[in-house]
C-alpha cells in the first residue's frame, strides 16, 4: 500500500462520524465608520507610514524626494518592474507597487502576482511604496476574503508593515530580511 | 533495556538554579502574554465567538480529515504543485533528502517549520550531505548555537542578547560585546541575504493549507520564508496533515486570531498565499502524518490536532515560564506540547501531562479552544493505563486510597501523623520531604475538625 | 434547606478553624447545616496522579454521606470542582450524577443559591485574594484575564461585604501559585517559585492578609510564608467572612 493510501485509510478509520458543521461567519460582519483612519492607526502603530496624495504625479515627487538608489515600480514614472530573474532586483532601494485593497483592522495590503510582476519584489527591495485607493480598504478580514473571493492568482500576499523581528529578547527590529520602511500612499479619489 | 531519560522536574530545577533568569524569562513571556490580552480586546465583542468559529471549524476539519485531504491534493496537483505523502518522521526526510538530490542541490535554506523540528530534519540532512541554514532569525541563532528551539514561535527567546552577542562575533564576525539588537539583526540580516541570493532550494512550512483551492498560507514577520521561496528553484512546503481549513474564506477567522493570540500583532507582517509555482520553478507539497492519524483515533485527544502553532498557551503557563522550553525534552514544548508528545512516545514523554498544575490558563488563551488541562488529566490516566506509571507510585496510590476510602483508618492515619508532626518533627521535616525543603508544613492541630465536631455539636 | 457540610481532608486534619467559620457562617445565614461523620476525601489526589480508576472506594463513600442533603457545600474550590467532574457510582449511579449537581464551593453557594447582598462581618486589614484557578476556571467563581468577558469576582464582592476590609489590587491578579496537588512535591522546584512569585505580588502591594477560596493553595503559600518568616497572615474566605 503507497503512503498516500496507508494515510488515507488510517485517517478514514480514525475520523470523527460527528457531523461538525461549519459556522456562520456572517455575524462577525461590522461595518466601521471610517476605515481610513483606523487603517492609518493600525499600520503607523506597527510601523509603517501612511501618507494621503493629492494625486499620483504627487506620490511620484514624494518618493523621488525621499529614497535615493534603484526605484523600481510597476506604475508610470520609475524604471518597469523587472520581469526576469528575481536576483536581478538585489540591489533595488526601493520598490513600489499598487495595493488591490487593504484591511482597516490590522493595517494590510493586499496584492496579487499580477499586480506584483515578480514575487520577490515586494520582499527583496530595502524599502516598499504602495499605493492605495481611499475607497479600497475594507473593515476586516472577513470582508476581505469575500472580496477576494474565487479569485484565480497564483501567488498573492497580505502585507502588514515592514519586514521585522522581535527575536533578541523581544526588542523590536524593523527590517529583518525585507523591506526595513513601508510607505502607503493614499490616493484619495 | 531502557534509556536514563532527562525528566520535566529535573530539568526544571536546573533552570531554576538561577533564579535571576528564571524572573527574566517568566516576565519576557508574560509581556508576550499581556500583549496578547491587549489584541483580543481590540475585538473584544467577537474575540470568544471567534475562538469559538475557529474551534467549530476545526472539528469540521477533524470529521472530514480525509476527504479535505484528497480535495486539497487534486486542486493542488491541478495547480502545478507536486503532492508527496509521508506517513512519518523518516518517510518525510527521505523525501525531501529526496527532493533536493533530483536538483542537485546540496544546500538548502529553510523558514521556520516546527514540523521539520518536530521531524529532525536537519540532523538527518547533514548526515547526508545536505547543509542547511535556518532562515528566521531566532531559529538561526540557535542553529548556531546547536540547540532545539525552546519556543514554538520565539525560538530562542531563553537566550539573552549578550549569548546571541557572543555566537555572532564567534560565527559572524560581529564586534566583541555590541549586544544591541539592532545592530545583532542588521548584521544576520546581510549574512542571511547572502545565503538567500546563492540557494537554488528552498523549504518552508504550512500554516493553513486550503482544501478548496490547494493553496496554503505561510506566515511571518520578517519575509523569510518568501525571500527563501521566491529566489529558489524549488519551494518545498511541509505540512502536518492537520494543517488542512475546508475553504479560503475561513483564512478570515483564523488569521484574526492567529497573530493576535501568538504575539499580540494585529497580523504577522506578511501572509502569503502559494497557489501554483512562478513560472519555471518547481512547487512541492509534502503532507506528513508522523501519529497525527493515532490520535485522530484517540476520542479525548484528536482536539490537540486543531492546533495553529500560535504559542499562546506557552506564554501563559506559569510553569513553562517557570521551567523553560528545553525541560520539555521535545520540539514542541508548553502545555500543547505536553499533549502532542505522549502520543509520538507515551515512554519517553510520560513525565510531560504532570509538568502543570492544571490551573487551566492554557485552555482559555487557546484560540482554537483546546481543552489542553482537561486532556493533561486524561494523559495522566492513560498514562497509568498503558503502564508508565512507577511501581513506587502504585504503590503509594494504592495505599493512599485504601487509607482515604476507610473512614476509621483516614481517621486514625490523620491522627498517628499529626501527633508525630507535633512529636516527631524531625521524621516529616528533613531533607527526604520535598515539601520541607523550601516550605514549613502547616502546623498540626491536636484536634482535628470532626473531632472537634463531635465535642462541640453532637450532644 | 439542608446542607451538608463537605470538609476535605486536609482541611478536617490541619485546618479545622476553616471548617468552624464555615459551619458556623452557614449557620449564621440561615442554613440547617449537618456534617457526615464517615466523610474522608474526594479522590482528588488519586485522580490528579492518574490513578482515577482508584477513587472509586471514595466515591463511593462520598455518596453514601452526603445522599440525604439538599446542598453540599464546602470550602475547597478544587474538591469542589472534583466532586462536580468527576463523582461516579457503581451503587448509585444516577444518584451519584444527581449530586455533582448539588455540590457547590462555599462562595458560589452564598451568591448563587442564598443570593447574600450583606454580611455582619468585619475585618479591618488590608488583604490579597488569591484567585485559586480550580475554583475561578473551573467553577467560574471569577471573569479570568485569558478571556474577553466582563469582570466578576464572587469572593471578590463577598469580601466587599466585610466592613473595613481594605482589598488589594494585584498586579497579576489569576496567575497559578504552583501547589498543583502532587506537582508541588514532585516538581518542587518549579512549585516553590511560582509561590514565592504570587507571593511577591502580594507583598509589593503590602498586604496584611492573603486570603482565598481553597485551602490548599493557602496552605502552600504559607508554607512559603512561614519559611521566610513573613508577619503576612493566612486566612481561608470563610474566617474572614465569619470575623466580627
Amino acid at each position: 500500500m503507497s503512503s498516500r493510501a496507508e494515510i488515507l485509510a488510517a485517517v478514514r478509520k480514525n475520523q470523527p462520524s460527528s457531523p461538525a458543521p461549519l459556522p456562520d461567519t456572517q455575524k462577525f460582519w461590522h461595518e466601521v465608520d471610517d476605515v481610513y483612519a483606523q487603517f492609518n492607526i493600525i499600520l503607523s502603530g506597527i510601523g509603517g507610514k501612511v501618507l494621503e496624495i493629492k494625486n499620483w504625479e504627487a506620490g511620484q515627487e514624494y518618493l523621488k524626494e525621499h529614497f535615493n538608489g534603484r526605484i523600481v515600480s510597476t506604475l508610470e514614472g520609475f524604471e518597469p518592474l523587472p520581469e526576469s530573474d528575481p536576483h536581478a532586483l538585489a540591489d533595488v532601494e526601493l520598490c513600489v507597487l499598487q495595493a488591490q485593497f487593504a484591511v482597516a483592522e490590522n493595517g494590510a495590503i493586499w496584492i496579487t502576482n499580477s499586480a506584483l510582476r515578480q514575487r520577490a519584489a515586494a520582499f527583496i527591495p530595502q524599502h516598499l511604496a504602495v499605493l492605495l485607493k481611499k475607497s479600497d480598504i475594507v473593515p476586516t478580514m472577513h470582508h476581505a476574503y469575500a472580496r477576494i473571493g474565487s479569485a484565480d492568482y497564483d501567488f498573492g500576499v497580505f502585507i502588514a508593515g515592514p519586514s521585522k523581528t522581535a527575536d533578541i529578547e523581544q526588542s523590536l527590529v524593523l527590517g529583518a530580511h525585507g523591506p526595513r520602511t513601508m510607505t502607503v500612499l493614499v490616493l484619495n479619489e | 533495556m531502557t534509556k536514563t531519560l532527562a525528566q520535566h522536574p529535573d530539568l526544571a530545577d536546573r533552570f531554576n538554579r538561577d533564579e535571576n533568569r528564571v524572573d527574566w524569562h517568566d516576565q519576557t513571556l508574560w509581556w508576550v502574554r499581556q500583549k496578547r490580552d491587549r489584541a483580543a480586546h481590540t475585538l473584544e465583542t467577537d474575540w470568544e465567538a471567534l475562538r469559538q468559529a475557529a474551534s467549530d471549524i476545526k472539528d469540521n476539519v477533524l470529521a472530514n480529515l480525509a476527504d479535505y485531504l484528497e480535495q486539497f491534493e487534486r486542486a493542488a496537483q491541478a495547480n502545478g504543485a507536486i503532492v508527496h505523502w509521508a506517513t512519518d518522521a523518516a518517510e518525510h526526510n527521505r523525501i525531501v533528502l529526496g527532493l533536493l538530490q533530483s536538483v542537485g542541490a546540496t544546500r538548502m535554506i529553510k523558514s521556520k517549520s516546527m514540523l521539520t523540528e518536530e521531524c529532525d530534519l536537519n540532523d538527518f540532512l547533514a548526515q547526508n550531505g545536505i547543509e542547511v541554514i535556518d532562515t528566521d532569525l531566532g531559529e538561526r541563532i540557535i542553529q548556531l548555537a546547536e540547540e532545539g528551539p525552546s519556543h514554538i514561535v520565539m525560538p530562542c527567546i531563553h537566550k539573552k542578547k549578550e549569548e546571541i552577542s557572543d555566537l555572532f562575533h564567534e560565527h559572524l564576525g560581529t564586534e566583541a560585546g555590541n549586544a544591541d539588537p539592532q545592530y545583532l539583526t542588521e548584521a544576520a540580516r546581510g549574512h542571511l541575504r547572502d545565503k538567500f541570493l546563492t540557494r537554488k532550494a528552498a523549504l518552508t512550512g504550512v500554516n493553513f493549507a486550503i482544501a478548496e483551492t490547494g493553496e496554503f498560507v505561510v506566515c511571518t514577520n520578517e519575509g523569510n520564508a518568501d525571500m527563501g521561496a521566491h529566489l529558489a528553484d524549488i519551494h518545498i512546503a511541509c505540512m502536518g496533515m492537520e494543517k488542512i481549513i475546508p475553504q479560503r474564506a475561513h483564512l478570515g477567522v483564523f488569521l484574526r486570531l492567529l497573530a493576535r493570540s501568538a504575539t499580540g500583532q494585529p497580523i504577522t507582517t506578511y501572509s502569503s498565499h502559494f497557489r501554483r509555482p512562478a513560472a519555471g520553478k518547481a512547487l512541492h507539497i509534502v503532507i506528513v502524518d508522523n501519529g497525527r492519524s493515532r490520535q485522530l483515533g484517540r476520542e479525548e485527544f484528536r482536539n490537540s490536532l486543531k492546533c495553529i502553532r500560535c504559542g499562546a498557551c506557552m506564554n501563559t503557563c506559569p510553569v513553562y515560564r517557570r521551567s523553560g522550553g528545553h525541560s520539555y525534552h521535545n520540539a514542541v514544548g508548553g502545555p500543547i506540547g505536553a499533549i502532542l508528545a505522549p502520543n509520538l512516545d507515551m515512554h519517553q514523554f510520560a513525565d510531560l501531562p504532570y509538568a502543570s498544575t492544571l490551573c487551566g490558563s492554557c485552555s482559555n488563551v487557546c484560540p482554537v479552544k483546546i481543552n489542553i488541562h482537561e486532556q493533561l488529566y486524561l494523559w495522566r490516566q492513560e498514562l497509568t493505563r498503558s503502564g508508565h506509571a512507577t511501581q513506587g507510585k502504585k504503590a503509594a496510590m494504592g495505599l493512599a486510597a485504601w487509607v482515604l476510602s476507610n473512614p476509621r483508618i483516614y481517621r486514625l492515619a490523620g491522627k498517628m501523623g499529626r501527633w508525630a508532626m507535633r512529636n516527631l518533627p524531625f521524621s516529616i521535616n528533613n531533607r527526604f520531604n520535598p515539601w520541607y525543603k523550601q516550605r514549613e508544613l502547616p502546623a498540626p492541630p491536636k484536634a482535628s475538625f470532626r473531632e472537634w465536631y463531635l465535642k462541640n455539636r453532637v450532644k | 434547606m439542608k446542607v451538608g457540610l463537605f470538609i476535605p481532608c486536609y482541611v478536617d486534619q490541619f485546618y479545622p478553624q476553616v471548617g468552624i467559620a464555615t459551619l458556623e457562617l452557614l449557620e449564621k445565614l440561615g442554613c440547617e447545616v449537618g456534617f457526615p461523620l464517615q466523610q474522608t476525601c474526594c479522590g482528588q489526589p488519586m485522580a490528579n496522579s492518574g490513578f482515577s480508576h482508584l477513587s472509586s472506594g471514595c466515591d463511593e463513600n462520598f455518596v453514601q454521606n452526603f445522599r440525604d442533603f439538599d446542598y453540599i457545600v464546602g470550602p475547597s474550590g478544587s474538591c469542589v470542582l472534583h466532586i462536580k467532574e468527576h463523582l461516579h457510582s457503581q451503587a448509585a449511579p444516577a444518584e451519584a450524577d444527581q449530586m455533582r449537581l448539588r455540590v457547590y464551593e462555599l462562595c458560589e453557594f452564598l451568591i448563587d443559591v442564598l443570593k447574600v447582598a450583606t454580611l455582619s462581618a468585619r475585618f479591618p486589614q488590608r488583604v490579597g485574594l488569591h484567585q485559586s484557578c480550580h475554583g475561578q476556571r473551573g467553577l467560574f467563581l471569577s471573569s479570568m484575564s485569558e478571556r474577553m468577558e466582563p469582570g466578576f469576582s464572587k469572593p471578590g464582592q463577598l469580601l466587599g461585604m466585610v466592613q473595613d476590609l481594605d482589598l488589594v489590587e494585584l498586579t497579576r491578579g489569576d496567575e497559578c501559585c504552583g501547589f498543583g496537588g502532587t506537582f508541588s512535591v514532585m516538581e518542587e522546584a518549579v512549585s516553590v517559585k511560582m509561590g514565592k512569585d504570587r507571593l511577591a505580588d502580594h507583598l509589593k502591594n503590602q498586604v496584611e492578609v492573603i486570603t482565598g477560596a481553597d485551602m490548599s493553595c493557602l496552605m502552600h503559600l504559607e508554607g512559603i510564608l512561614r519559611r521566610q518568616n513573613s508577619p503576612v497572615k493566612i486566612k481561608h474566605i470563610a474566617e474572614i467572612l465569619n470575623a466580627n
